[in-house]
C-alpha cells in the first residue's frame, strides 16, 4: 500500500517537476506522525522526492538523534548539544524540551537499508556501492528503479554493475505494470544469481498473471533448487568437518590421559573449562591495559591456558590419581569428585552466569565460496584443531620427553629399569594432556558458552571419541571425531538434531560390540595383559 | 603416629560439631518469633545459572519488608537450600523445607520438571509455593501460585505482532527438546493454522539441550526462509544454548531485518555473554524489561545493585514475579491474619498489587495472575526496547484455549475449588 502510494508520488515527481518539493513536506509530516507505519512511509517517500537533505535526515534517524517536538511536529536534528532543523539544516528554534526521539523497528529499518542504499548507489566508494546494490536487490522496490537505471549507466566496477542488474531486475519484477518481455529478461537474470535470495524473488512469482513469466520462473526455481542440493551437500560435510575438528579438540587431551596413560578422567571437562576461563581473564588484561592490542589476546591465551591447566593436571596427578593407578573405579569416583570441586570453585569465584569472551575481529563473519558460505570463526578452528593434533604427535613420536612416556605407558618395570623417573612422565604426561585440553577451551571459548558447565557438555563426547577411535591411538582419535561429526551432520537435516544423536549412539554401541578396542586397535603384548 | 592423629582430629571435628549444633539450638530457639520463608532455587548445576539470581532477589525482598517491621508484627527468616538443578532433590528439599524448617511459604523452581517433581509434596504437606516463571501452562494446583506468564501472556501476542506488524507469513518454531518448548509449540501451531496459515508454511524443529553446534540448523532457517514469504523464527531455546545460537545467526549474516528471531527465553540475564551489536533488532516477549522507565523500576533497579553491590547487575522478568508474588504473599498474610497455608490460599485469590513497570498485577481464582506483555528489540548493551506493549493486562489462562484436550477446562479455586473443572461435562476432573 506504502509502495503503491510512493509509485503514484514518484509518477508525479516525474511528471511535474514543479511538485518536487511537496511530497518531501509529505515525507516529514510522516516521519514527525510517529507510528512505526508512518516513518517507514515517511522514509520511502522521503528518498523519491529527491530532497537534498534525505541522506542527512536518515542518518540521523537511524544514530538515534531525529527528534520529534509533539507541539508541532516539527522535526530536529541533535549534534552534541544543539539541535537543527532537519528540513533546512538551520539552527532550530523554540523549545527543545518536549521531544521525542523517533524509533526504529524491524520494519522501519527495512525501509531505511532500502533508501540508504538507494541514496548510495551514486557514492564514490566502490564499498559502499556495492552494499547500497545489495541493499537495493533484497528490497525489491519498484520506485527504485530510475535511480538504479541512473546508476547502471555510470557504474565502472564489473560485479557491482551485476549486482546493480539484479536489483534492476528485482525492480522490475516488483512493478506490476512492466511488460512482458522485461519481466522474462529479469528472471534470467536473477536465475544467474542462483542463491536463496534469488529462489526467493523467483518464488513470489508464482501467482503472477502472466503464463510466461510463470513457467520461466518455474524453470529457474528447478534450476537453481538443483544447484542449491549439491551446495547443500557439500555445506553439510563443511559442518561434519566442523563438528569433527571440535570433538577433536574436546578428545585430544583425553587420548592422553585416558588413552595413554588409561587413568579414566572425569575431570577432563573441567580442564577444557579451565582454560577458557583463562581465555576470559586474559581478555581482561588486554580490555583494561592494551584494547588495541585485543586481536591478540587469544594468542597469549594458547600458553596461558596450557600452564594453568597443565599445572591443574600435574597436582591432580600428584595429589591423586598417582594413589590410584590400577584402580579404575576409584579413579572414576576421585575425578569425578574433582571435577565437582573445580565446577564450584569456579562458580564461587566468577559467578554462575556466562562471561563474555569477544571474537577477534579475523575470526568473525563469512566468506563466500561458490555460493558456500563458511565462517571464518570456524575456518580457524578447524585449521587450529589440525595443528594441535600434528604438535601432539611430533611431541609424542620425536622428542625424549615422547620416547620415555610411551616407554612408561607400554612396560613401566622395565621403562623404571632404564632409569626413567616414571613417577615424574606420569605426571608430566598428565600435565601435557590437561594442558592440551586447556588450549581446546581457548577455541571452545570462541564458539560456547564459557560458564562453569562448559565441560560437562563435552566429556561425554570425548569419551566416545577415544574409545570409538581406539584406546591408546591418536591416529584413531583424528579418524573418530571426523567420522562421527560428518556422519552427525549428514543425518542431522533428515532426522533432526535429537535422533541424529540418538542414532549415532546407538551406531557406536553396536560397533563396540563388534570391535572393542574401537576402529585402531593397539596390538601387541602391552593391550593382552 | 597416623592413628593418634586421626583421633585427636576426629574428636576435634566431634567438638566443632556439638558447637555447631548448640549454636543451631539456640537459632531454634530465637526463630519462635519469626515467620520463615522457603527459598528453592538451584545455587549448584547447570541451572545455577539462572536460579542464583533468584535467590539473591528473594533476600532482598526479605531484608526489605523486614526493615519495613516484618508481617504480623514478626521479622521474617529466609531459609535457603540448594536442590543442585536435582529433580528428585527438589522433592526432598521442598519437603525438609516445610517438615524440618516450618516455612509458611515456598518461593522457587525453575523449570517445569523440578515444579512437577515438587508438586506431591506441596499437596501432601498441605503448604504454598510461589512459581516465577514463564512456563507452558495446563495446570492448576490448589497449593501453588504462577505468578510467570502462562502461553497466552507471551507467546500468543508475540506471534500476534510478528503477523501485523512485521507482515510474517511463514514461521519456523525452533526450540530445546523438552515440555516448555513442545507445548507451547503445540498451542502456537494451533493458533498459527487457525488464524490461516498453511502447514507447510510451519516448521518446528527441536535440539538436545546445551545445543553448540548451530552450523545445520541456521543454514535451513535461511533455506526455509527463501520461499518469496517473510519468515521468522519463534524462539524457545533455553537458556545456554542461545549464545551459541546467536552467534551463528550473526556469523551466517542473517539479520533481523531478513528473518527476525523472537524469543521467550532469552532475556537480560542471557545476553550478559553475548555481543549484542549484530543481534540488532531480534526480539523478545516478556512481561518485564529492565529498561522500562517507571518510578517503581528504577526503585527496584537501584535496590538491587545496592543489594548486590555491583552497579553492573541487570534485572529479569522472573525477578519481577518474585516481587510480585513475595509482595502478594504478605498481602494476603496481613489479610488473613495468619501464615496457615489454608487462610493464606483462601486470601490471595483477589489480592492486587502494582507491577513494577506500571498498571496492577491481580491473583485470579485459577491461580495466574494478569500481566501486561511487552515485546522488546534487543538493543547494544544487552538491553531491550520496547516495541510494543499490551494496552490491558492480560489475564493468565492455566489452561489453553488452543488445544484439543484443555479448552474446555477451567480453573478456578474460589467457586468451584476445583483446577481443572470440565466445562461440557460440568464436573471436575480431580487430581
Amino acid at each position: 500500500m506504502h509502495r503503491l502510494l510512493a509509485l503514484l508520488l514518484l509518477c508525479l515527481t516525474l511528471t511535474g517537476a514543479a511538485l518536487a518539493q511537496a511530497p518531501a513536506d509529505g515525507a516529514y509530516g510522516k516521519l514527525a506522525a510517529g507510528s512505526y507505519s508512518d516513518i517507514e512511509a515517511g522514509v520511502a517517500e522521503l528518498v523519491t522526492s529527491g530532497d537534498p537533505r534525505a541522506g542527512t535526515v536518515i542518518a540521523a534517524l537511524v544514530d538515534g538523534r531525529l527528534y520529534a517536538r509533539a507541539a508541532d511536529k516539527a522535526l530536529l536534528i541533535r549534534t552534541g548539544e544543539t539541535y537543527v532543523d532537519a528540513r533546512t539544516g538551520q539552527a532550530a528554534e523554540g523549545a527543545t524540551d518536549g521531544l521525542k526521539a523517533l524509533r526504529l523497528n524491524n520494519k522501519v529499518r527495512r525501509a531505511v537499508d532500502a533508501a540508504q542504499g538507494q541514496l548510495n548507489l551514486l557514492s564514490p566508494d566502490p564499498t559502499k556501492r556495492r552494499e547500497a546494490a545489495d541493499a537495493v536487490f533484497k528490497a525489491r522496490d519498484a520506485t527504485a528503479l530510475p535511480a538504479v537505471e541512473a546508476a547502471i549507466a555510470r557504474e565502472s566496477d564489473a560485479g557491482i554493475k551485476r549486482t546493480l542488474s539484479e536489483a534492476r531486475a528485482a525492480a522490475i519484477l516488483a512493478k506490476p505494470t512492466s511488460p512482458e518481455s522485461d519481466r522474462l529478461a529479469a528472471i534470467t537474470t536473477i536465475q544467474t544469481r542462483a542463491d536463496g535470495d534469488a529462489m526467493a524473488i523467483l518464488r513470489s512469482l508464482a501467482n503472477d498473471p502472466s503464463e510466461a513469466v510463470k513457467t520461466a520462473s518455474a524453470k529457474g526455481i528447478a534450476a537453481i533448487e538443483t544447484r542449491l542440493a549439491i551446495i547443500g551437500g557439500v555445506q553439510n560435510v563443511w559442518y561434519g568437518i566442523s563438528l569433527g575438528s571440535v570433538l577433536l579438540l574436546a578428545a585430544i587431551g583425553l587420548a592422553i590421559t585416558f588413552g595413554v596413560m588409561g587413568v579414566i578422567n572425569m575431570a577432563h571437562g573441567e580442564m577444557v573449562m579451565l582454560g577458557a576461563y583463562t581465555t576470559y581473564l586474559v581478555q581482561e588484561v588486554f580490555r583494561a591495559q592494551a584494547p588495541a592490542w585485543f586481536d591478540w589476546s587469544v594468542a597469549v591465551s594458547i600458553p596461558a591456558a596450557f600452564l594453568v591447566a597443565g599445572a591443574v593436571g600435574v597436582a591432580i596427578e600428584r595429589g591423586i590419581i598417582r594413589f590410584l593407578y590400577g584402580r579404575p573405579l576409584e579413579t572414576l569416583l576421585a575425578t569425578f569428585g574433582v571435577s565437582l570441586i573445580l565446577q564450584q570453585t569456579v562458580r564461587s569465584i566468577f559467578g554462575p552466569t556466562n562471561r563474555e569472551v569477544g571474537v577477534p575481529g579475523f575470526m568473525t563473519g563469512a566468506v563466500d565460496v561458490f555460493g558456500l558460505s563458511i565462517t571464518w570463526g570456524r575456518l580457524w578452528i578447524v585449521g587450529f584443531s589440525f595443528a594441535l593434533f600434528l604438535f601432539l604427535l611430533f611431541v609424542l613420536r620425536k622428542t625424549s620427553f615422547g620416547l620415555k612416556t610411551r616407554a612408561v605407558t607400554q612396560n613401566r618395570r622395565m621403562a623404571a629399569a632404564m632409569g626413567i623417573r616414571t613417577p615424574w612422565v606420569d605426571a608430566m604426561t598428565f600435565g601435557l594432556g590437561s594442558g592440551i585440553a586447556g588450549i581446546a577451551g581457548v577455541a571452545l571459548s570462541q564458539i560456547d558458552n564459557v560458564s562453569p558447565n562448559l565441560g560437562q557438555g563435552y566429556i561425554i563426547d570425548s569419551f566416545l571419541v577415544v574409545v570409538f577411535g581406539g584406546v591408546g591411538s591418536l591416529w584413531g582419535t583424528l579418524v573418530a571425531a571426523l567420522t562421527l561429526g560428518v556422519a552427525n551432520k549428514l543425518a542431522e537435516p533428515y532426522l533432526g538434531a535429537v535422533l541424529a544423536k540418538i542414532a549415532l549412539l546407538i551406531f557406536i554401541i553396536l560397533f563396540i560390540q563388534k570391535r572393542p578396542r574401537g576402529l585402531f586397535a593397539l596390538k601387541g603384548r602391552a593391550v593382552e595383559s | 603416629m597416623a592413628d593418634t592423629l586421626w583421633t585427636r582430629r576426629g574428636s576435634a571435628i566431634l567438638l566443632a560439631g556439638g558447637m555447631a549444633l548448640s549454636l543451631f539450638g539456640a537459632s531454634v530457639a530465637r526463630a519462635e518469633e519469626t515467620i520463615k520463608v522457603g527459598i528453592l532455587h538451584s545455587l549448584s548445576g547447570t541451572m545455577a545459572i539462572s536460579e542464583t539470581t533468584l535467590k539473591d532477589a528473594m533476600l532482598m525482598l526479605i531484608a526489605e519488608q523486614n526493615a519495613k517491621g516484618g508481617v504480623l508484627g514478626k521479622k521474617l527468616e529466609a531459609v535457603v537450600v540448594d536442590p543442585a538443578s536435582n529433580w528428585p532433590l527438589f522433592a526432598e528439599k521442598a519437603r525438609e523445607l516445610i517438615s524440618k524448617n516450618k516455612v509458611s511459604a515456598v518461593f522457587g523452581c525453575w523449570t517445569s520438571v523440578s515444579r512437577k517433581s515438587v508438586l506431591p509434596v506441596f499437596k501432601e504437606l498441605d503448604s504454598i509455593l510461589f512459581y516465577p516463571v514463564q512456563y507452558e501452562g495446563e495446570e492448576s494446583e490448589r497449593n501453588v501460585f504462577y505468578t510467570g506468564a502462562a502461553p497466552n501472556q507471551q507467546a500468543i501476542p508475540a506471534v500476534d505482532y510478528l503477523m501485523k506488524e512485521e507482515g510474517i507469513e511463514r514461521w519456523v518454531l525452533e526450540g530445546t527438546d523438552y515440555v516448555y518448548p513442545r507445548t507451547t509449540n503445540k498451542i502456537l501451531e494451533a493458533y498459527l493454522k487457525a488464524k490461516g496459515v498453511a502447514p507447510e508454511d510451519i516448521s518446528i524443529n527441536y535440539t538436545p539441550f546445551g545445543q553448540s553446534d548451530w552450523q545445520t540448523r541456521v543454514a535451513s532457517i535461511k533455506a526455509f526462509g527463501s520461499a518469496g514469504k517473510k519468515t521468522a523464527v519463534v524462539s524457545t531455546i533455553n537458556g545456554d544454548a542461545n549464545v551459541p545460537f546467536y552467534k551463528e545467526l550473526s556469523n551466517q549474516g542473517l539479520k533481523a531485518t531478513d528473518i527476525p528471531v523472537v524469543a521467550f527465553s532469552v532475556g537480560e540475564e542471557e545476553l550478559a555473554g553475548i555481543d549484542t551489536k549484530p543481534l540488532l533488532g531480534h526480539l523478545a516477549a516478556w512481561n518485564y524489561f529492565m529498561s522500562i522507565d517507571t518510578p517503581e523500576n528504577k526503585t527496584f533497579i537501584d535496590q538491587w545493585h545496592a543489594f548486590t553491590k555491583n552497579p553492573k547487575r541487570v534485572t529479569n522478568d522472573p525477578m519481577e514475579a518474585h516481587y510480585i508474588g513475595f509482595n502478594m504473599w504478605v498481602k494476603a498474610v496481613e489479610k488473613a491474619g495468619s501464615v496457615e497455608p489454608d487462610k493464606v490460599i483462601a486470601a490471595l485469590p483477589g489480592i492486587e498489587q502494582k507491577n513494577l513497570t506500571g498498571g496492577t498485577a491481580k491473583m485470579l481464582p485459577n491461580h495466574h495472575i494478569t500481566k501486561p506483555v511487552f515485546i522488546g528489540e534487543i538493543k547494544d548493551g544487552g538491553q531491550f526496547d520496547v516495541v510494543y506493549r499490551t494496552e490491558e493486562p492480560i489475564p493468565g489462562e492455566a489452561w489453553s484455549k488452543q488445544l484439543e484436550g484443555s479448552k474446555d477446562l477451567e480453573a478456578d479455586w474460589v467457586k468451584l475449588n476445583c483446577g481443572n473443572y470440565n466445562t461440557k461435562t460440568k464436573k471436575c476432573g480431580g487430581a
